[in-house]
């Protein structure tokens, strides 16, 4: 019994926060568009009972999800996330693993103060964070004064409102992702694997290749599935950052829900979205669970 | 015989495989190795003992390469060690902690230094076999060491550093997670191999007997310092302290004052006892201060006064240690000195000679004590 309440909390959890609303958009992915508050029909009215049950079914139809195949502007949109969002990650793990590697090295004094500086930035509202990028990137910005001021370039670059852009915020926003998972792996490894590594004759970047990496692997996994996630959906930063040529997901999410009002094809964006997400996060659990088989548990 | 011939530290003649050359290690203030200056033949089975922290991981460590050398020189061959990495060295090292790697299968851990040699496969495979059959790991060659025992773990770290046929091998406590059994068999392995290959074994051990058995010879530390280097004879028959008396086997140490007397000295330990006499080489001057060291096992336990033996005292049995083949009487003397009298249990228990209580007399010859300075 205890051991069922204990079960049933996650569960709950995982019910109320997101069972319950993919069903609510499930539902509305299914059905039309409609000028009303809700905008869309049917809505469920259970107060004609059984008839008015059967004629809610009888008009949800997949009509959306075909709508999306027509306009090529959906699945160019999911491809491009996808390839933003894997560039993304992976320049998330080349900054992110020298900083997780120096912060292992590190003296074991300066380590809380070294993991502060990582997650200082979360203190600050992440909208206000992504604005001061605007800020760094314009043409007139920080960055252009400064090159322009040393010299390196006479003309200001153009880097905001481009990919560009959107990887530097994506990368910047995600990076204390990546950090930590890395660094978590790489503060457990003992120090001696590396000396008997070097003992049976590998020079120090053989070592690090042969018994650091792979035994950071875990994080690494942890981290690129943490950071390629929420990139893959996110809105905020191409709307700010990125120009009008660049197409992400889920800034065409908020144009279907917002601008257009078109709450069923939005929906249904958004299902395909998280039909795409749960490859990674199915493969993530599998990794978690292989790790904590091969630690012995 | 050939082990009584192979003797390289008493030929001048000899060059030495590793010297130490007045080395000191520090971390910080403390001073882990003080000024240490030692010579290691080729083909010795050298054997460091010492207690806890007294610097003997320290020393391998800095043989193999990974603490550097505060003061001082070491060299390997002729050759000064000071900036050459792990790697460079032709030098293995079972760790004290096994340091296996936890993302390879046994096989792949023994096979780890063998792969970077650039050996092909085959060679590979048929070294790692041959380990493994030593070792006795085979029905484990697929696992991955978090799924074998802690003593299987041990055999691995061995089976690791043996793999590559080093001239040098340092093994920190290489069989302190064994059995009795497995232990032995695998001692007189290590002295098989060290036979046939000529590697020379720098072995840490906590385990005297096993020093015993194995080294050629022995070096008995105390903090950071050698106290003594001798065979493992005469380390036991010859101690050159008491510190080394008393931490080699069990032993009596009796504190009195020596005079000469004859070819070696007269001990006066308590008043109005006979003074004991011991031979010795052993130079303490005319008249000092001394320990006098005697093995339980030289001392005979008898009822009656022995009329022939050099020494004698009478005493009372406090206590006795029934051990089996042996037994060892804890017998107190008239000024208080607790002595124990080692003999084999010839009778059974029921029909012993002595018991608790007795009055008894305990003696030894003139060449059973060791008198120390004090
Ligand atoms: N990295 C270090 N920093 C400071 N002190 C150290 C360090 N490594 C060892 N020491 C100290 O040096 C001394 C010798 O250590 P060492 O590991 O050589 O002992 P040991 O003789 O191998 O002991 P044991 O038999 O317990 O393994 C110890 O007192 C230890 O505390
Ligand atoms: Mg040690």
């Amino acid at each position: 019994m205890r051991r069922f309440t204990l079960i049933a909390v996650p569960y709950f959890w995982l019910l109320v926060l997101f069972l319950v609303p993919f069903i609510i958009v499930f539902k509305i992915s299914l059905s039309d568009t409609a000028l009303a508050i809700p905008p869309y029909t049917p809505t469920l009215d259970l107060n004609s009972g059984w008839e008015g049950i059967k004629g809610f079914f009888a008009d949800l139809d997949w009509e959306n999800f075909t709508f999306l195949t027509t306009d090529d502007l959906y699945w160019k949109a999911y491809l491009s996330s996808l390839q933003i969002a894997a560039i993304s990650t992976l320049f998330t793990l080349l900054i992110g693993y020298p900083i997780a590697y120096a912060m292992a090295q590190s003296a074991d004094e300066w380590r809380p103060t070294l993991m502060m500086l990582i997650i200082l930035p979360f203190w600050t509202s992440f909208l206000i964070r992504v604005y001061s990028w605007m800020g760094i990137l314009s043409n007139e910005g920080f960055l252009n004064q400064f090159l322009m001021w040393t010299g390196l370039i006479s003309e200001p670059l153009v880097i905001l409102n481009t990919n560009t852009a959107v990887y530097i915020g994506i990368v910047y926003t995600y990076l204390p992702f990546m950090i930590l998972p890395i660094y978590a792996a790489l503060e457990k490894l003992d120090a001696s694997l590396l000396e008997a590594a070097e003992d049976l004759g590998c020079s120090r970047l053989t070592a690090f290749w042969l018994v650091t990496i792979p035994l950071s692997k875990q994080g690494i996994i942890a981290g690129c599935f943490l950071v390629f996630i929420p990139a893959l959906g996110e809105f905020v930063i191409p709307s700010l950052l990125g120009g009008s040529k660049t197409l992400m997901i889920g800034k065409v999410l908020w144009e279907e829900f917002f601008s257009n009002r078109d709450w069923p094809v939005a929906s249904a964006v958004a299902v395909i979205l998280l039909l795409i997400l749960i490859i990674p996060i199915v493969l993530f659990q599998r990794n978690e669970q292989k790790q904590r088989e091969a630690e012995g548990q | 015989m050939a082990e009584t011939a192979f003797a390289p530290w008493n030929d001048e003649s000899a060059t030495p495989l590793i010297q130490f050359k007045n080395v000191t290690k520090r971390y910080g203030d403390f001073v882990a190795i003080d000024n240490l200056t030692q010579d290691i033949y080729a083909e010795e089975f050298f054997a460091l003992l010492g207690p806890s922290g007294c610097g003997k991981t320290t020393m391998m460590r800095m043989l193999g390469g990974f603490e550097t050398v505060t003061e001082g020189q070491i060299l390997i061959a002729g050759q000064d060690m000071n900036n050459v990495p792990p790697n460079k060295r032709a030098v293995n090292m079972m760790f004290q902690s096994y340091a296996l790697f936890p993302h390879l299968t046994i096989s792949e851990n023994i096979a780890f230094g063998l792969k970077r040699e650039g050996k092909p496969k085959p060679e590979i495979d048929a070294r790692v076999d041959e380990m493994l059959r030593l070792t006795r790991l085979e029905k484990f060659a697929k696992r991955k060491p978090h799924q074998i025992s802690g003593g299987q773990r041990q055999r691995v770290a061995l089976a690791r550093s043996l793999a590559k046929a080093p001239k040098l091998l340092l093994l920190d406590e290489p069989l302190g997670a064994l059995d009795k059994k497995l232990r032995q068999d695998t001692q007189f392995e290590l002295m098989d191999i060290q036979e046939k290959t000529g590697t020379t074994f720098v072995i840490v051990t906590h385990d005297q007997e096993e020093a015993m058995t194995v080294a050629s010879r022995v070096a008995v530390m105390d903090e950071g310092q050698i106290i003594q280097v001798a065979t493992p004879a005469d380390i036991y028959e010859r101690p050159n302290s008491v510190y080394v008396a008393d931490f080699i086997g069990d032993v009596n140490i009796i504190n009195g004052h020596a005079t000469r007397a004859g070819d070696g000295y007269d001990v006066t330990y308590a008043e109005g006892t006979a003074p004991l006499h011991a031979k010795t080489s052993n130079d303490l001057g005319n008249s000092a201060k001394c320990a006098l060291a005697i093995r339980p096992e030289k001392v005979s336990i008898t009822a009656q006064k022995p009329s022939k033996a050099a020494n004698t005292v009478k005493g009372k049995i406090i206590d006795i240690a029934y051990l089996g083949n042996l037994s060892t009487y804890h017998v107190e003397l008239a000024n208080g000195q607790m002595m124990k009298a080692q003999a084999a249990n010839t009778r059974r228990l029921e029909r012993r000679a002595f018991t608790w209580e007795d009055s008894v007399w305990l003696s030894w010859t003139d060449t059973a004590a060791i008198v120390l300075e004090a």
